[in-house]
């Protein structure tokens, strides 16, 4: 297994609530999650806005530590892990991020920005394999001196990728990677991304507030709401016989290019 | 083994556009060049001794006004000493304090900030309340109080500027740091393993230097103020020396019979302030990847 | 006739030179939604701002004509045609939170432009508020009335948004992207909303978007924008059916469809842009000479 994940649970201090004197309430945001990740697999964790989709991906690569529960990756419970110990760890699990511009340092160039990371760990040769990396995901060597503004929403969304699989990991979360993007860029950004999940042997959470994107790309499809799974099932018996309620709720609202789907 | 994804690689076709310089930062780089040049130069180039007196030759006009004298190029004061030599003179004070207090606030109040901003918890809040209570007071009267304690002369001026300006550093730096502490790159730092203080160095530290630089442009402008006007109140160096500020306040006495004494440090001062202000924005604009 | 809203070969450019919109054509009727689809940079909402006059300070319009009700826009003067377009016409933006003034309670904001601009009366105008959050399903529209724009969820904002866009009963609405920013759920809520407002107020719709699926669900016709040009209008059933430009097929084709495995998601292929800038080309030539 790649990730266990066990009535996982996670409560932030609510400071929009917040008693002018004394801590803030606590809300929760995850409210005890388990489910199972076997390796080189595709899991989709679908859900609308504050489902708790993209803090449950934030917890299982530790940007944030769970209040309650176990994350376990590779065997190794890495819930309460500190930044030290995790420190070697972080190699092997890789994040990109939903804003591509906000994922990307403005200030540095892009060859810098997937370089970093490798000399971090102590590899040699960096400015190649950030090269490497740029050509991997489709983009010329010359974007290596570039800024990130001065690159396209789905030209910077690769370079994220980029950065990601760089550091050769084996686990990669997505986290809503294409909502920011055109159509036909999604397009491209998924296939890419789904060929370098072969290539690379890649396992992959990607997590999505659109079920229709879900499909082509997962083996496996979590359904989130308001900090709970309300359905956890292989991709294709999800579209061809959802069984919970908000899952039907959600596919019958994805608007298709069709003027025949019965949309009211 | 990657052909299928090559198959869609894109093309670059930017082409190269290097920005033109601007006019606002050559006219305040050359006003300020100027100024420092003049001041490292003063005692050679000077027409006079800035010191020397000479009653005979007292309110002497400039050189384009009737009555004036060869060699008294901005005329002289009331106890004929030459202006011009006395505001080179003077440039050489003013610089010295607009470089050295300007940095020294700077590298201050930016370090504090960056660390509440970052850090926040218990360092945020003991810096934060320090400046709550630290603006509370009257930053002149503040710095007069402060120099009728521990003495006039250049240090003094130096800590002053430095007591009443950190904060305004600070409160910048820390709000930008924030801001930038939310954004998803510094997770991906994270991500990557960086520690928090090497994220701090390497990651905030270069989205934090255009404003700093701003603000530090803007500091030496403002030194060189609170310079003129502790010399406008005779709290700067020894009387002897010559200073903007002390000039003025000389002028101020014969401006009826003697105007040039009083209009001549104000625009060098006036020039002076704005042109560091502008220098650092126009140096923002032009280096910033970002803007360019 | 004349259209209720007649565009025609309306081009907008940036000051410094390039093209913004090339020589755009199209008519939207009384009572009609019509689409116009595009990715970002096609100038779908650039369309929207230069009927409403709201375009970013460094575009001009160079050429063409913006008719509204009968008349002009372009032949009055600004005051005039402020006045006009004020009168007339409204915007659903895209984005509820930025839209709304966080500091204004909710009323005020809806009532401002009755009030302002049309001189209603204060009492006129709140109780034509009231009845326009009902209108848009809000339960309790006296509580939401009194609420700050951070109190209510996004989809609320969108309704009350839409309320104050039909407030002073406009003969145009022009909606850009809408629902972008929303939840699926909540987008096929406001989409019903929206459809059931225009119908019932028999107003031209204008409608940006960027996903086909949202189009073939609220609009008449549409039209598909690259680089500022109109490659393809078309009535709505007609296009799906069978869109003539390979540029609507490759859109077509690039849209997620989770009904079928096999299909969705292909990226545009070279060829097809190689055609468009192609046909990008030949149209700035003939436009010079």
């Amino acid at each position: 297994m790649m990730y266990e994940v066990r009535d996982l649970q996670l409560s932030l201090p609510d400071m929009v609530r917040k008693p002018l004197l004394g801590p803030a309430p606590k809300i929760d945001i995850l409210k005890g999650i388990s489910f199972d990740l076997p390796k080189k697999s595709v899991l989709g964790i679908v859900g609308g806005s504050g489902s708790g989709k993209s803090t449950l991906g934030r917890t299982m690569v530790r940007l944030l530590e769970p209040s309650a529960g176990h994350i376990k990756f590779d065997g190794q419970d890495v819930s309460h892990m500190g930044e030290e110990k995790l420190r070697p760890l972080r190699r092997r699990f890789q994040m990109i991020f939903q804003d591509p511009m906000s994922s990307l340092n403005p200030r540095q160039r892009i060859g810098r920005i997937i370089a970093a990371p490798l000399e971090l760990h102590g590899w040699d040769n960096v400015a190649q394999r950030a090269i490497e990396a740029l050509v991997m995901v489709g983009l010329p060597e010359s974007f290596a001196k570039r800024y990130p503004h001065e690159l396209s929403g789905g030209q910077r969304q690769r370079v994220g990728i980029a950065r990601a699989i760089a550091l050769q990991p084996e686990f990669i979360l997505a986290d809503e990677i294409v909502s920011g993007l055109d159509v036909s860029s999604q397009a491209q950004v998924l296939i890419l991304l789904e060929d370098l999940v072969r290539e690379l042997d890649l396992t992959l959470a990607f997590v999505s507030h659109d079920l229709s994107v879900v499909r082509r790309l997962c083996d496996q499809v979590i359904v989130m709401r308001e900090g709970l799974i309300v359905e956890n099932a292989p991709t294709a018996t999800l579209f061809t016989s959802p069984q919970d309620d908000y899952t039907k709720e959600l596919l019958a609202a994805i608007p298709l290019p069709d003027p025949d789907q019965p949309f009211n | 083994m990657l052909c299928s994804i090559q198959s869609y690689a894109m093309r670059d076709t930017r082409s190269e556009i290097r920005p033109k310089l601007g006019i606002r930062l050559w006219l305040c780089g050359g006003w300020l060049f100027c100024l420092v040049l003049g001041a490292l130069f003063a005692p050679w180039i000077s027409p006079q001794d800035p010191l020397a007196q000479d009653l005979f030759a007292a309110r002497l006009p400039p050189f384009w006004v009737a009555g004036s004298e060869p060699g008294f190029w901005l005329g002289t004061d009331s106890l004929g000493r030459d202006v011009l030599s006395r505001m080179l003179h003077g440039a050489r004070l003013a610089l010295i304090v607009a470089f050295i207090a300007g940095t020294l606030t700077c590298l201050i109040g930016s370090t504090l900030g960056i660390f509440a901003g970052y850090y926040q918890g218990w360092a945020d809040r003991v810096i934060s309340r320090f400046i709550d209570i630290w603006m509370a007071f009257p930053p002149v009267l503040f710095a007069i109080l402060l120099i009728a304690v521990i003495g006039t002369g250049m240090t003094s001026i130096i800590i002053a500027i430095i007591i009443i300006d950190w904060t305004r550093f600070t409160r910048v730096v820390r709000a930008e740091t924030m801001s930038q502490s939310v954004m998803d790159y510094i997770a991906s730092a994270q991500v990557a393993g960086r520690g928090k203080f090497s994220t701090m160095v390497s990651e905030i530290l270069p989205n934090l230097l255009p404003t700093i630089v701003v603000l530090l442009s803007l500091e030496m402008g403002i030194a060189v103020i609170v310079e003129a006007i502790l010399s406008f109140v005779n709290l700067s160096i020894s009387t002897d020396s010559p200073t903007w500020g002390g000039m003025i306040a000389e002028g101020r006495i014969s401006i009826h019979q003697a105007w040039w004494v009083l209009v001549f440090p104000l625009i060098a001062l006036f020039l002076t302030v704005l042109s560091f202000s502008q220098f650092g924005e126009g140096l923002k604009d032009r280096f910033d990847p970002v803007l360019r | 006739m004349i259209a209720y809203l007649s565009i025609r070969n309306l081009s907008v450019s940036l000051s410094n030179g390039p093209e913004i919109l090339r020589s755009i054509s199209l008519d939207v009727d009384a009572g009609e939604v019509h689409g116009l689809v595009g990715e970002s940079g096609a100038g779908k909402s650039i369309i929207g701002k230069s009927v409403l006059g709201i375009l970013p300070r460094a575009m001009g319009i160079t050429s063409g004509e913006i008719w509204l009700d009968g008349v002009n826009l372009l032949s009055l003067s600004v005051a005039q045609r402020r006045r006009r377009i004020g009168a007339l016409a409204a915007l659903i933006p895209q984005d509820p939170l930025t839209a709304l003034n966080p500091s204004r309670r909710i009323g005020p904001q809806i009532t401002r432009r009755l009030v302002g601009i049309l001189g209603w009366s204060k009492s006129a105008a709140q109780a034509r508020a009231l009845e326009l959050l009902k209108e848009v399903h809000i339960e309790n529209p006296e509580h939401v009335m009194r609420s700050y724009p951070h109190e209510l969820s996004g989809g609320m904002r969108q309704r009350v948004l839409i309320a104050s866009a039909f407030a002073a009963e406009p003969k145009l609405i022009i909606a850009d992207e809408p629902t972008t920013a929303l939840d699926v759920t909540v987008q096929k809520q406001i989409l019903r909303l929206v459809g059931e407002m225009q119908a019932r107020h028999r107003t031209a719709l204008l409608f940006v978007t960027h996903d086909l699926g949202v189009v073939s669900k609220v609009c008449d016709h549409l039209s598909v924008l690259y680089a500022g040009m109109i490659v393809e209008k078309s009535q709505m059933r007609s296009f799906f059916a069978a869109p003539s430009h390979p540029y609507s097929r490759a859109l077509l084709a690039a849209s997620p469809k989770y009904d079928d495995l096999s299909g969705g998601l292909v990226p545009v292929p070279q060829a097809v842009i190689d055609q468009l800038d192609g046909e990008i080309t030949a149209f700035d030539k003939g436009s010079r000479t």
